[in-house]
């Protein structure tokens, strides 16, 4: 019966259970930015994006520090995938991306000092953020260091990019600035209910309805294409 | 789902043919190799966290202590020096006694001009304010409890209402010259010295700037009385 299921034993060896499908590093950066973009697709990390997004400087902050993670998150777990026992995979994963989250908290601190205060517990809380768990069990654990760190760019970037396109429109409206530098004038109004927790939920809604939009009309597109 | 150290050898065929290996039984792996992973892993990320923390350690003290100066000197109206006094057992001191922390004491900060003459005093405070805790330097004339300045070093108050304590500056210059205990009232009389104007939007914040005021005056006030009288004597 050593016929349609056996696999070589080469195979066997870099069978993997769940393994992402091959695809080269261009695609493993841009699934991040585009097709699984974390926020606006994969809809992970919710909590940063509602709290941290009231100032553009606080997004990009938020963003490039959870880029940090997940890079040097991804990449030990790639290298150490083989010697991590899948009992105790996860505690090691949670230790792993605690290190990064903490190296990224003290190095804000020295560095940006004024943004490490604005952003207070939320850096430390990137820990429990479910997109760095994600991607180590589903992709990291199962590909080499190479692949692991191009996916952790790309949903780095694409998370970066959702939080600053959120603290963009919230700032703008709702202080008149970008990056604290007033770009409607004294005579802009601010909405003050933009920079509040509910101006969150609504502009994160007016974003995801732009994304299926774009999509769909892309999808459309194709079918004309097509036909 | 790490790798594949715990799936099937594949020099068994016939077992791998049977179960493929994405339902194959994981071996048992033996206790002393989970807890070893752990303990190795645990000490590696420990190790690193200190070296870093070690690293940026000064820096971070260093803003911390440039942030300090910066508050003092703007509370104070730019005093030419200022002398650090810890808060120890009571009693004010230029120097604890050691085998305490220093940086767990609280502080209050002299200020002289460059004549030597006293400016006052500034110390930080912190109490509730409408959601979290409002943390202020407070400068005043400890002798008469005139204030000369406050400025907030941390707030979470409303953005956009609450945080006008910190941003609105009609709001935080009144302070100067007012005398504590201070009032919160809506629309002052300029001849009493001891009403503030309250910020529309942000009354409770702004009242949590005066009580905590008040309350920091009443507190120090002896203190730095005594620490005059037992340097005079």
């Amino acid at each position: 019966m050593t016929t349609a299921l056996a696999l070589s034993p080469a195979a066997a060896l870099d069978f993997v259970p769940g393994a992402p499908p091959p695809a080269t590093l261009r695609a493993d950066i841009w699934r991040g930015i585009a097709a699984e973009n974390p926020v606006l697709v994969q809809m992970l990390g919710m909590c940063p994006t509602m709290a941290v997004t009231n100032v553009l400087a606080n997004g990009i902050a938020m963003g490039v520090a959870t880029t940090f993670v997940l890079v040097g998150s991804g990449l030990f777990v790639s290298l150490l995938r083989k010697y991590i026992a899948h009992e105790v995979r996860i505690t090691s994963y949670i230790l792993i991306i605690a290190t990064f989250v903490t190296l990224a908290d003290l190095l804000l601190a020295a560095s940006f000092p004024e943004i490490s205060k604005a952003l207070g517990p939320f850096i430390p809380l990137i820990v429990a953020n479910c997109l760095l768990l994600g991607r180590a069990e589903a992709f990291a654990a199962k590909v080499g260091p190479v692949r692991a760190v191009a996916d952790g760019m790309g949903m780095g970037i694409g998370f970066t990019l959702s939080l600053a396109a959120m603290s963009a429109i919230r700032e703008l409206l709702g202080r008149g600035s970008l990056l604290g530098f007033d770009i409607l004038g004294p005579h802009w109004e601010p909405w003050v209910f933009m920079v509040l927790p509910a101006g969150g939920f609504f502009t994160l809604g007016l974003l995801l309805i732009t994304a299926a939009w774009i999509d769909e009309l892309r999808r459309r597109r194709r079918a004309l294409e097509a036909k | 789902m790490s790798g594949h150290a715990h799936h099937g050898p594949p020099s068994a065929p016939s077992a791998v043919a049977v179960t493929p290996p994405a339902t194959a039984k994981a071996p048992e792996v033996s206790s002393w190799k989970l807890l070893a992973t752990l303990a190795i892993g645990g000490a590696a990320a420990g190790l690193l966290v200190v070296a870093v923390y070690k690293a940026t350690l000064p820096t971070i003290e260093q803003y911390a202590a440039a942030k300090e100066a910066t508050a003092v000197r703007e509370v104070l109206k730019a005093p030419a020096r200022w002398d650090t006094l810890y808060l120890q057992k009571g009693v004010l001191t230029k120097s604890p006694t050691s085998g305490e922390d220093r940086k767990g004491l609280p502080k209050a900060y002299l200020g002289f001009d460059a004549d030597g003459k006293k400016l006052g005093a500034a110390v930080t405070a912190q109490e509730p304010g409408f959601q979290e805790e409002v943390l202020l330097m407070i400068g005043f004339e400890p002798s008469s409890g005139t204030l000369i300045g406050f400025k907030v070093l941390a707030e979470k108050e409303t953005p956009g209402l609450g945080d006008k304590i910190e941003r609105d500056t009609s709001f935080v210059s009144q302070f100067a010259g007012r005398i504590a205990p201070l009032k919160g009232v809506k629309t002052r009389n300029a001849t009493d010295p001891s009403q503030v104007q309250t910020i529309t939007g942000a009354t409770i914040s702004s009242r949590a700037v005066i009580r905590i005021i008040n309350h920091a005056v009443e507190r120090w006030q002896p203190l730095l009385a005594a620490y005059e009288k037992g340097r005079t004597k």
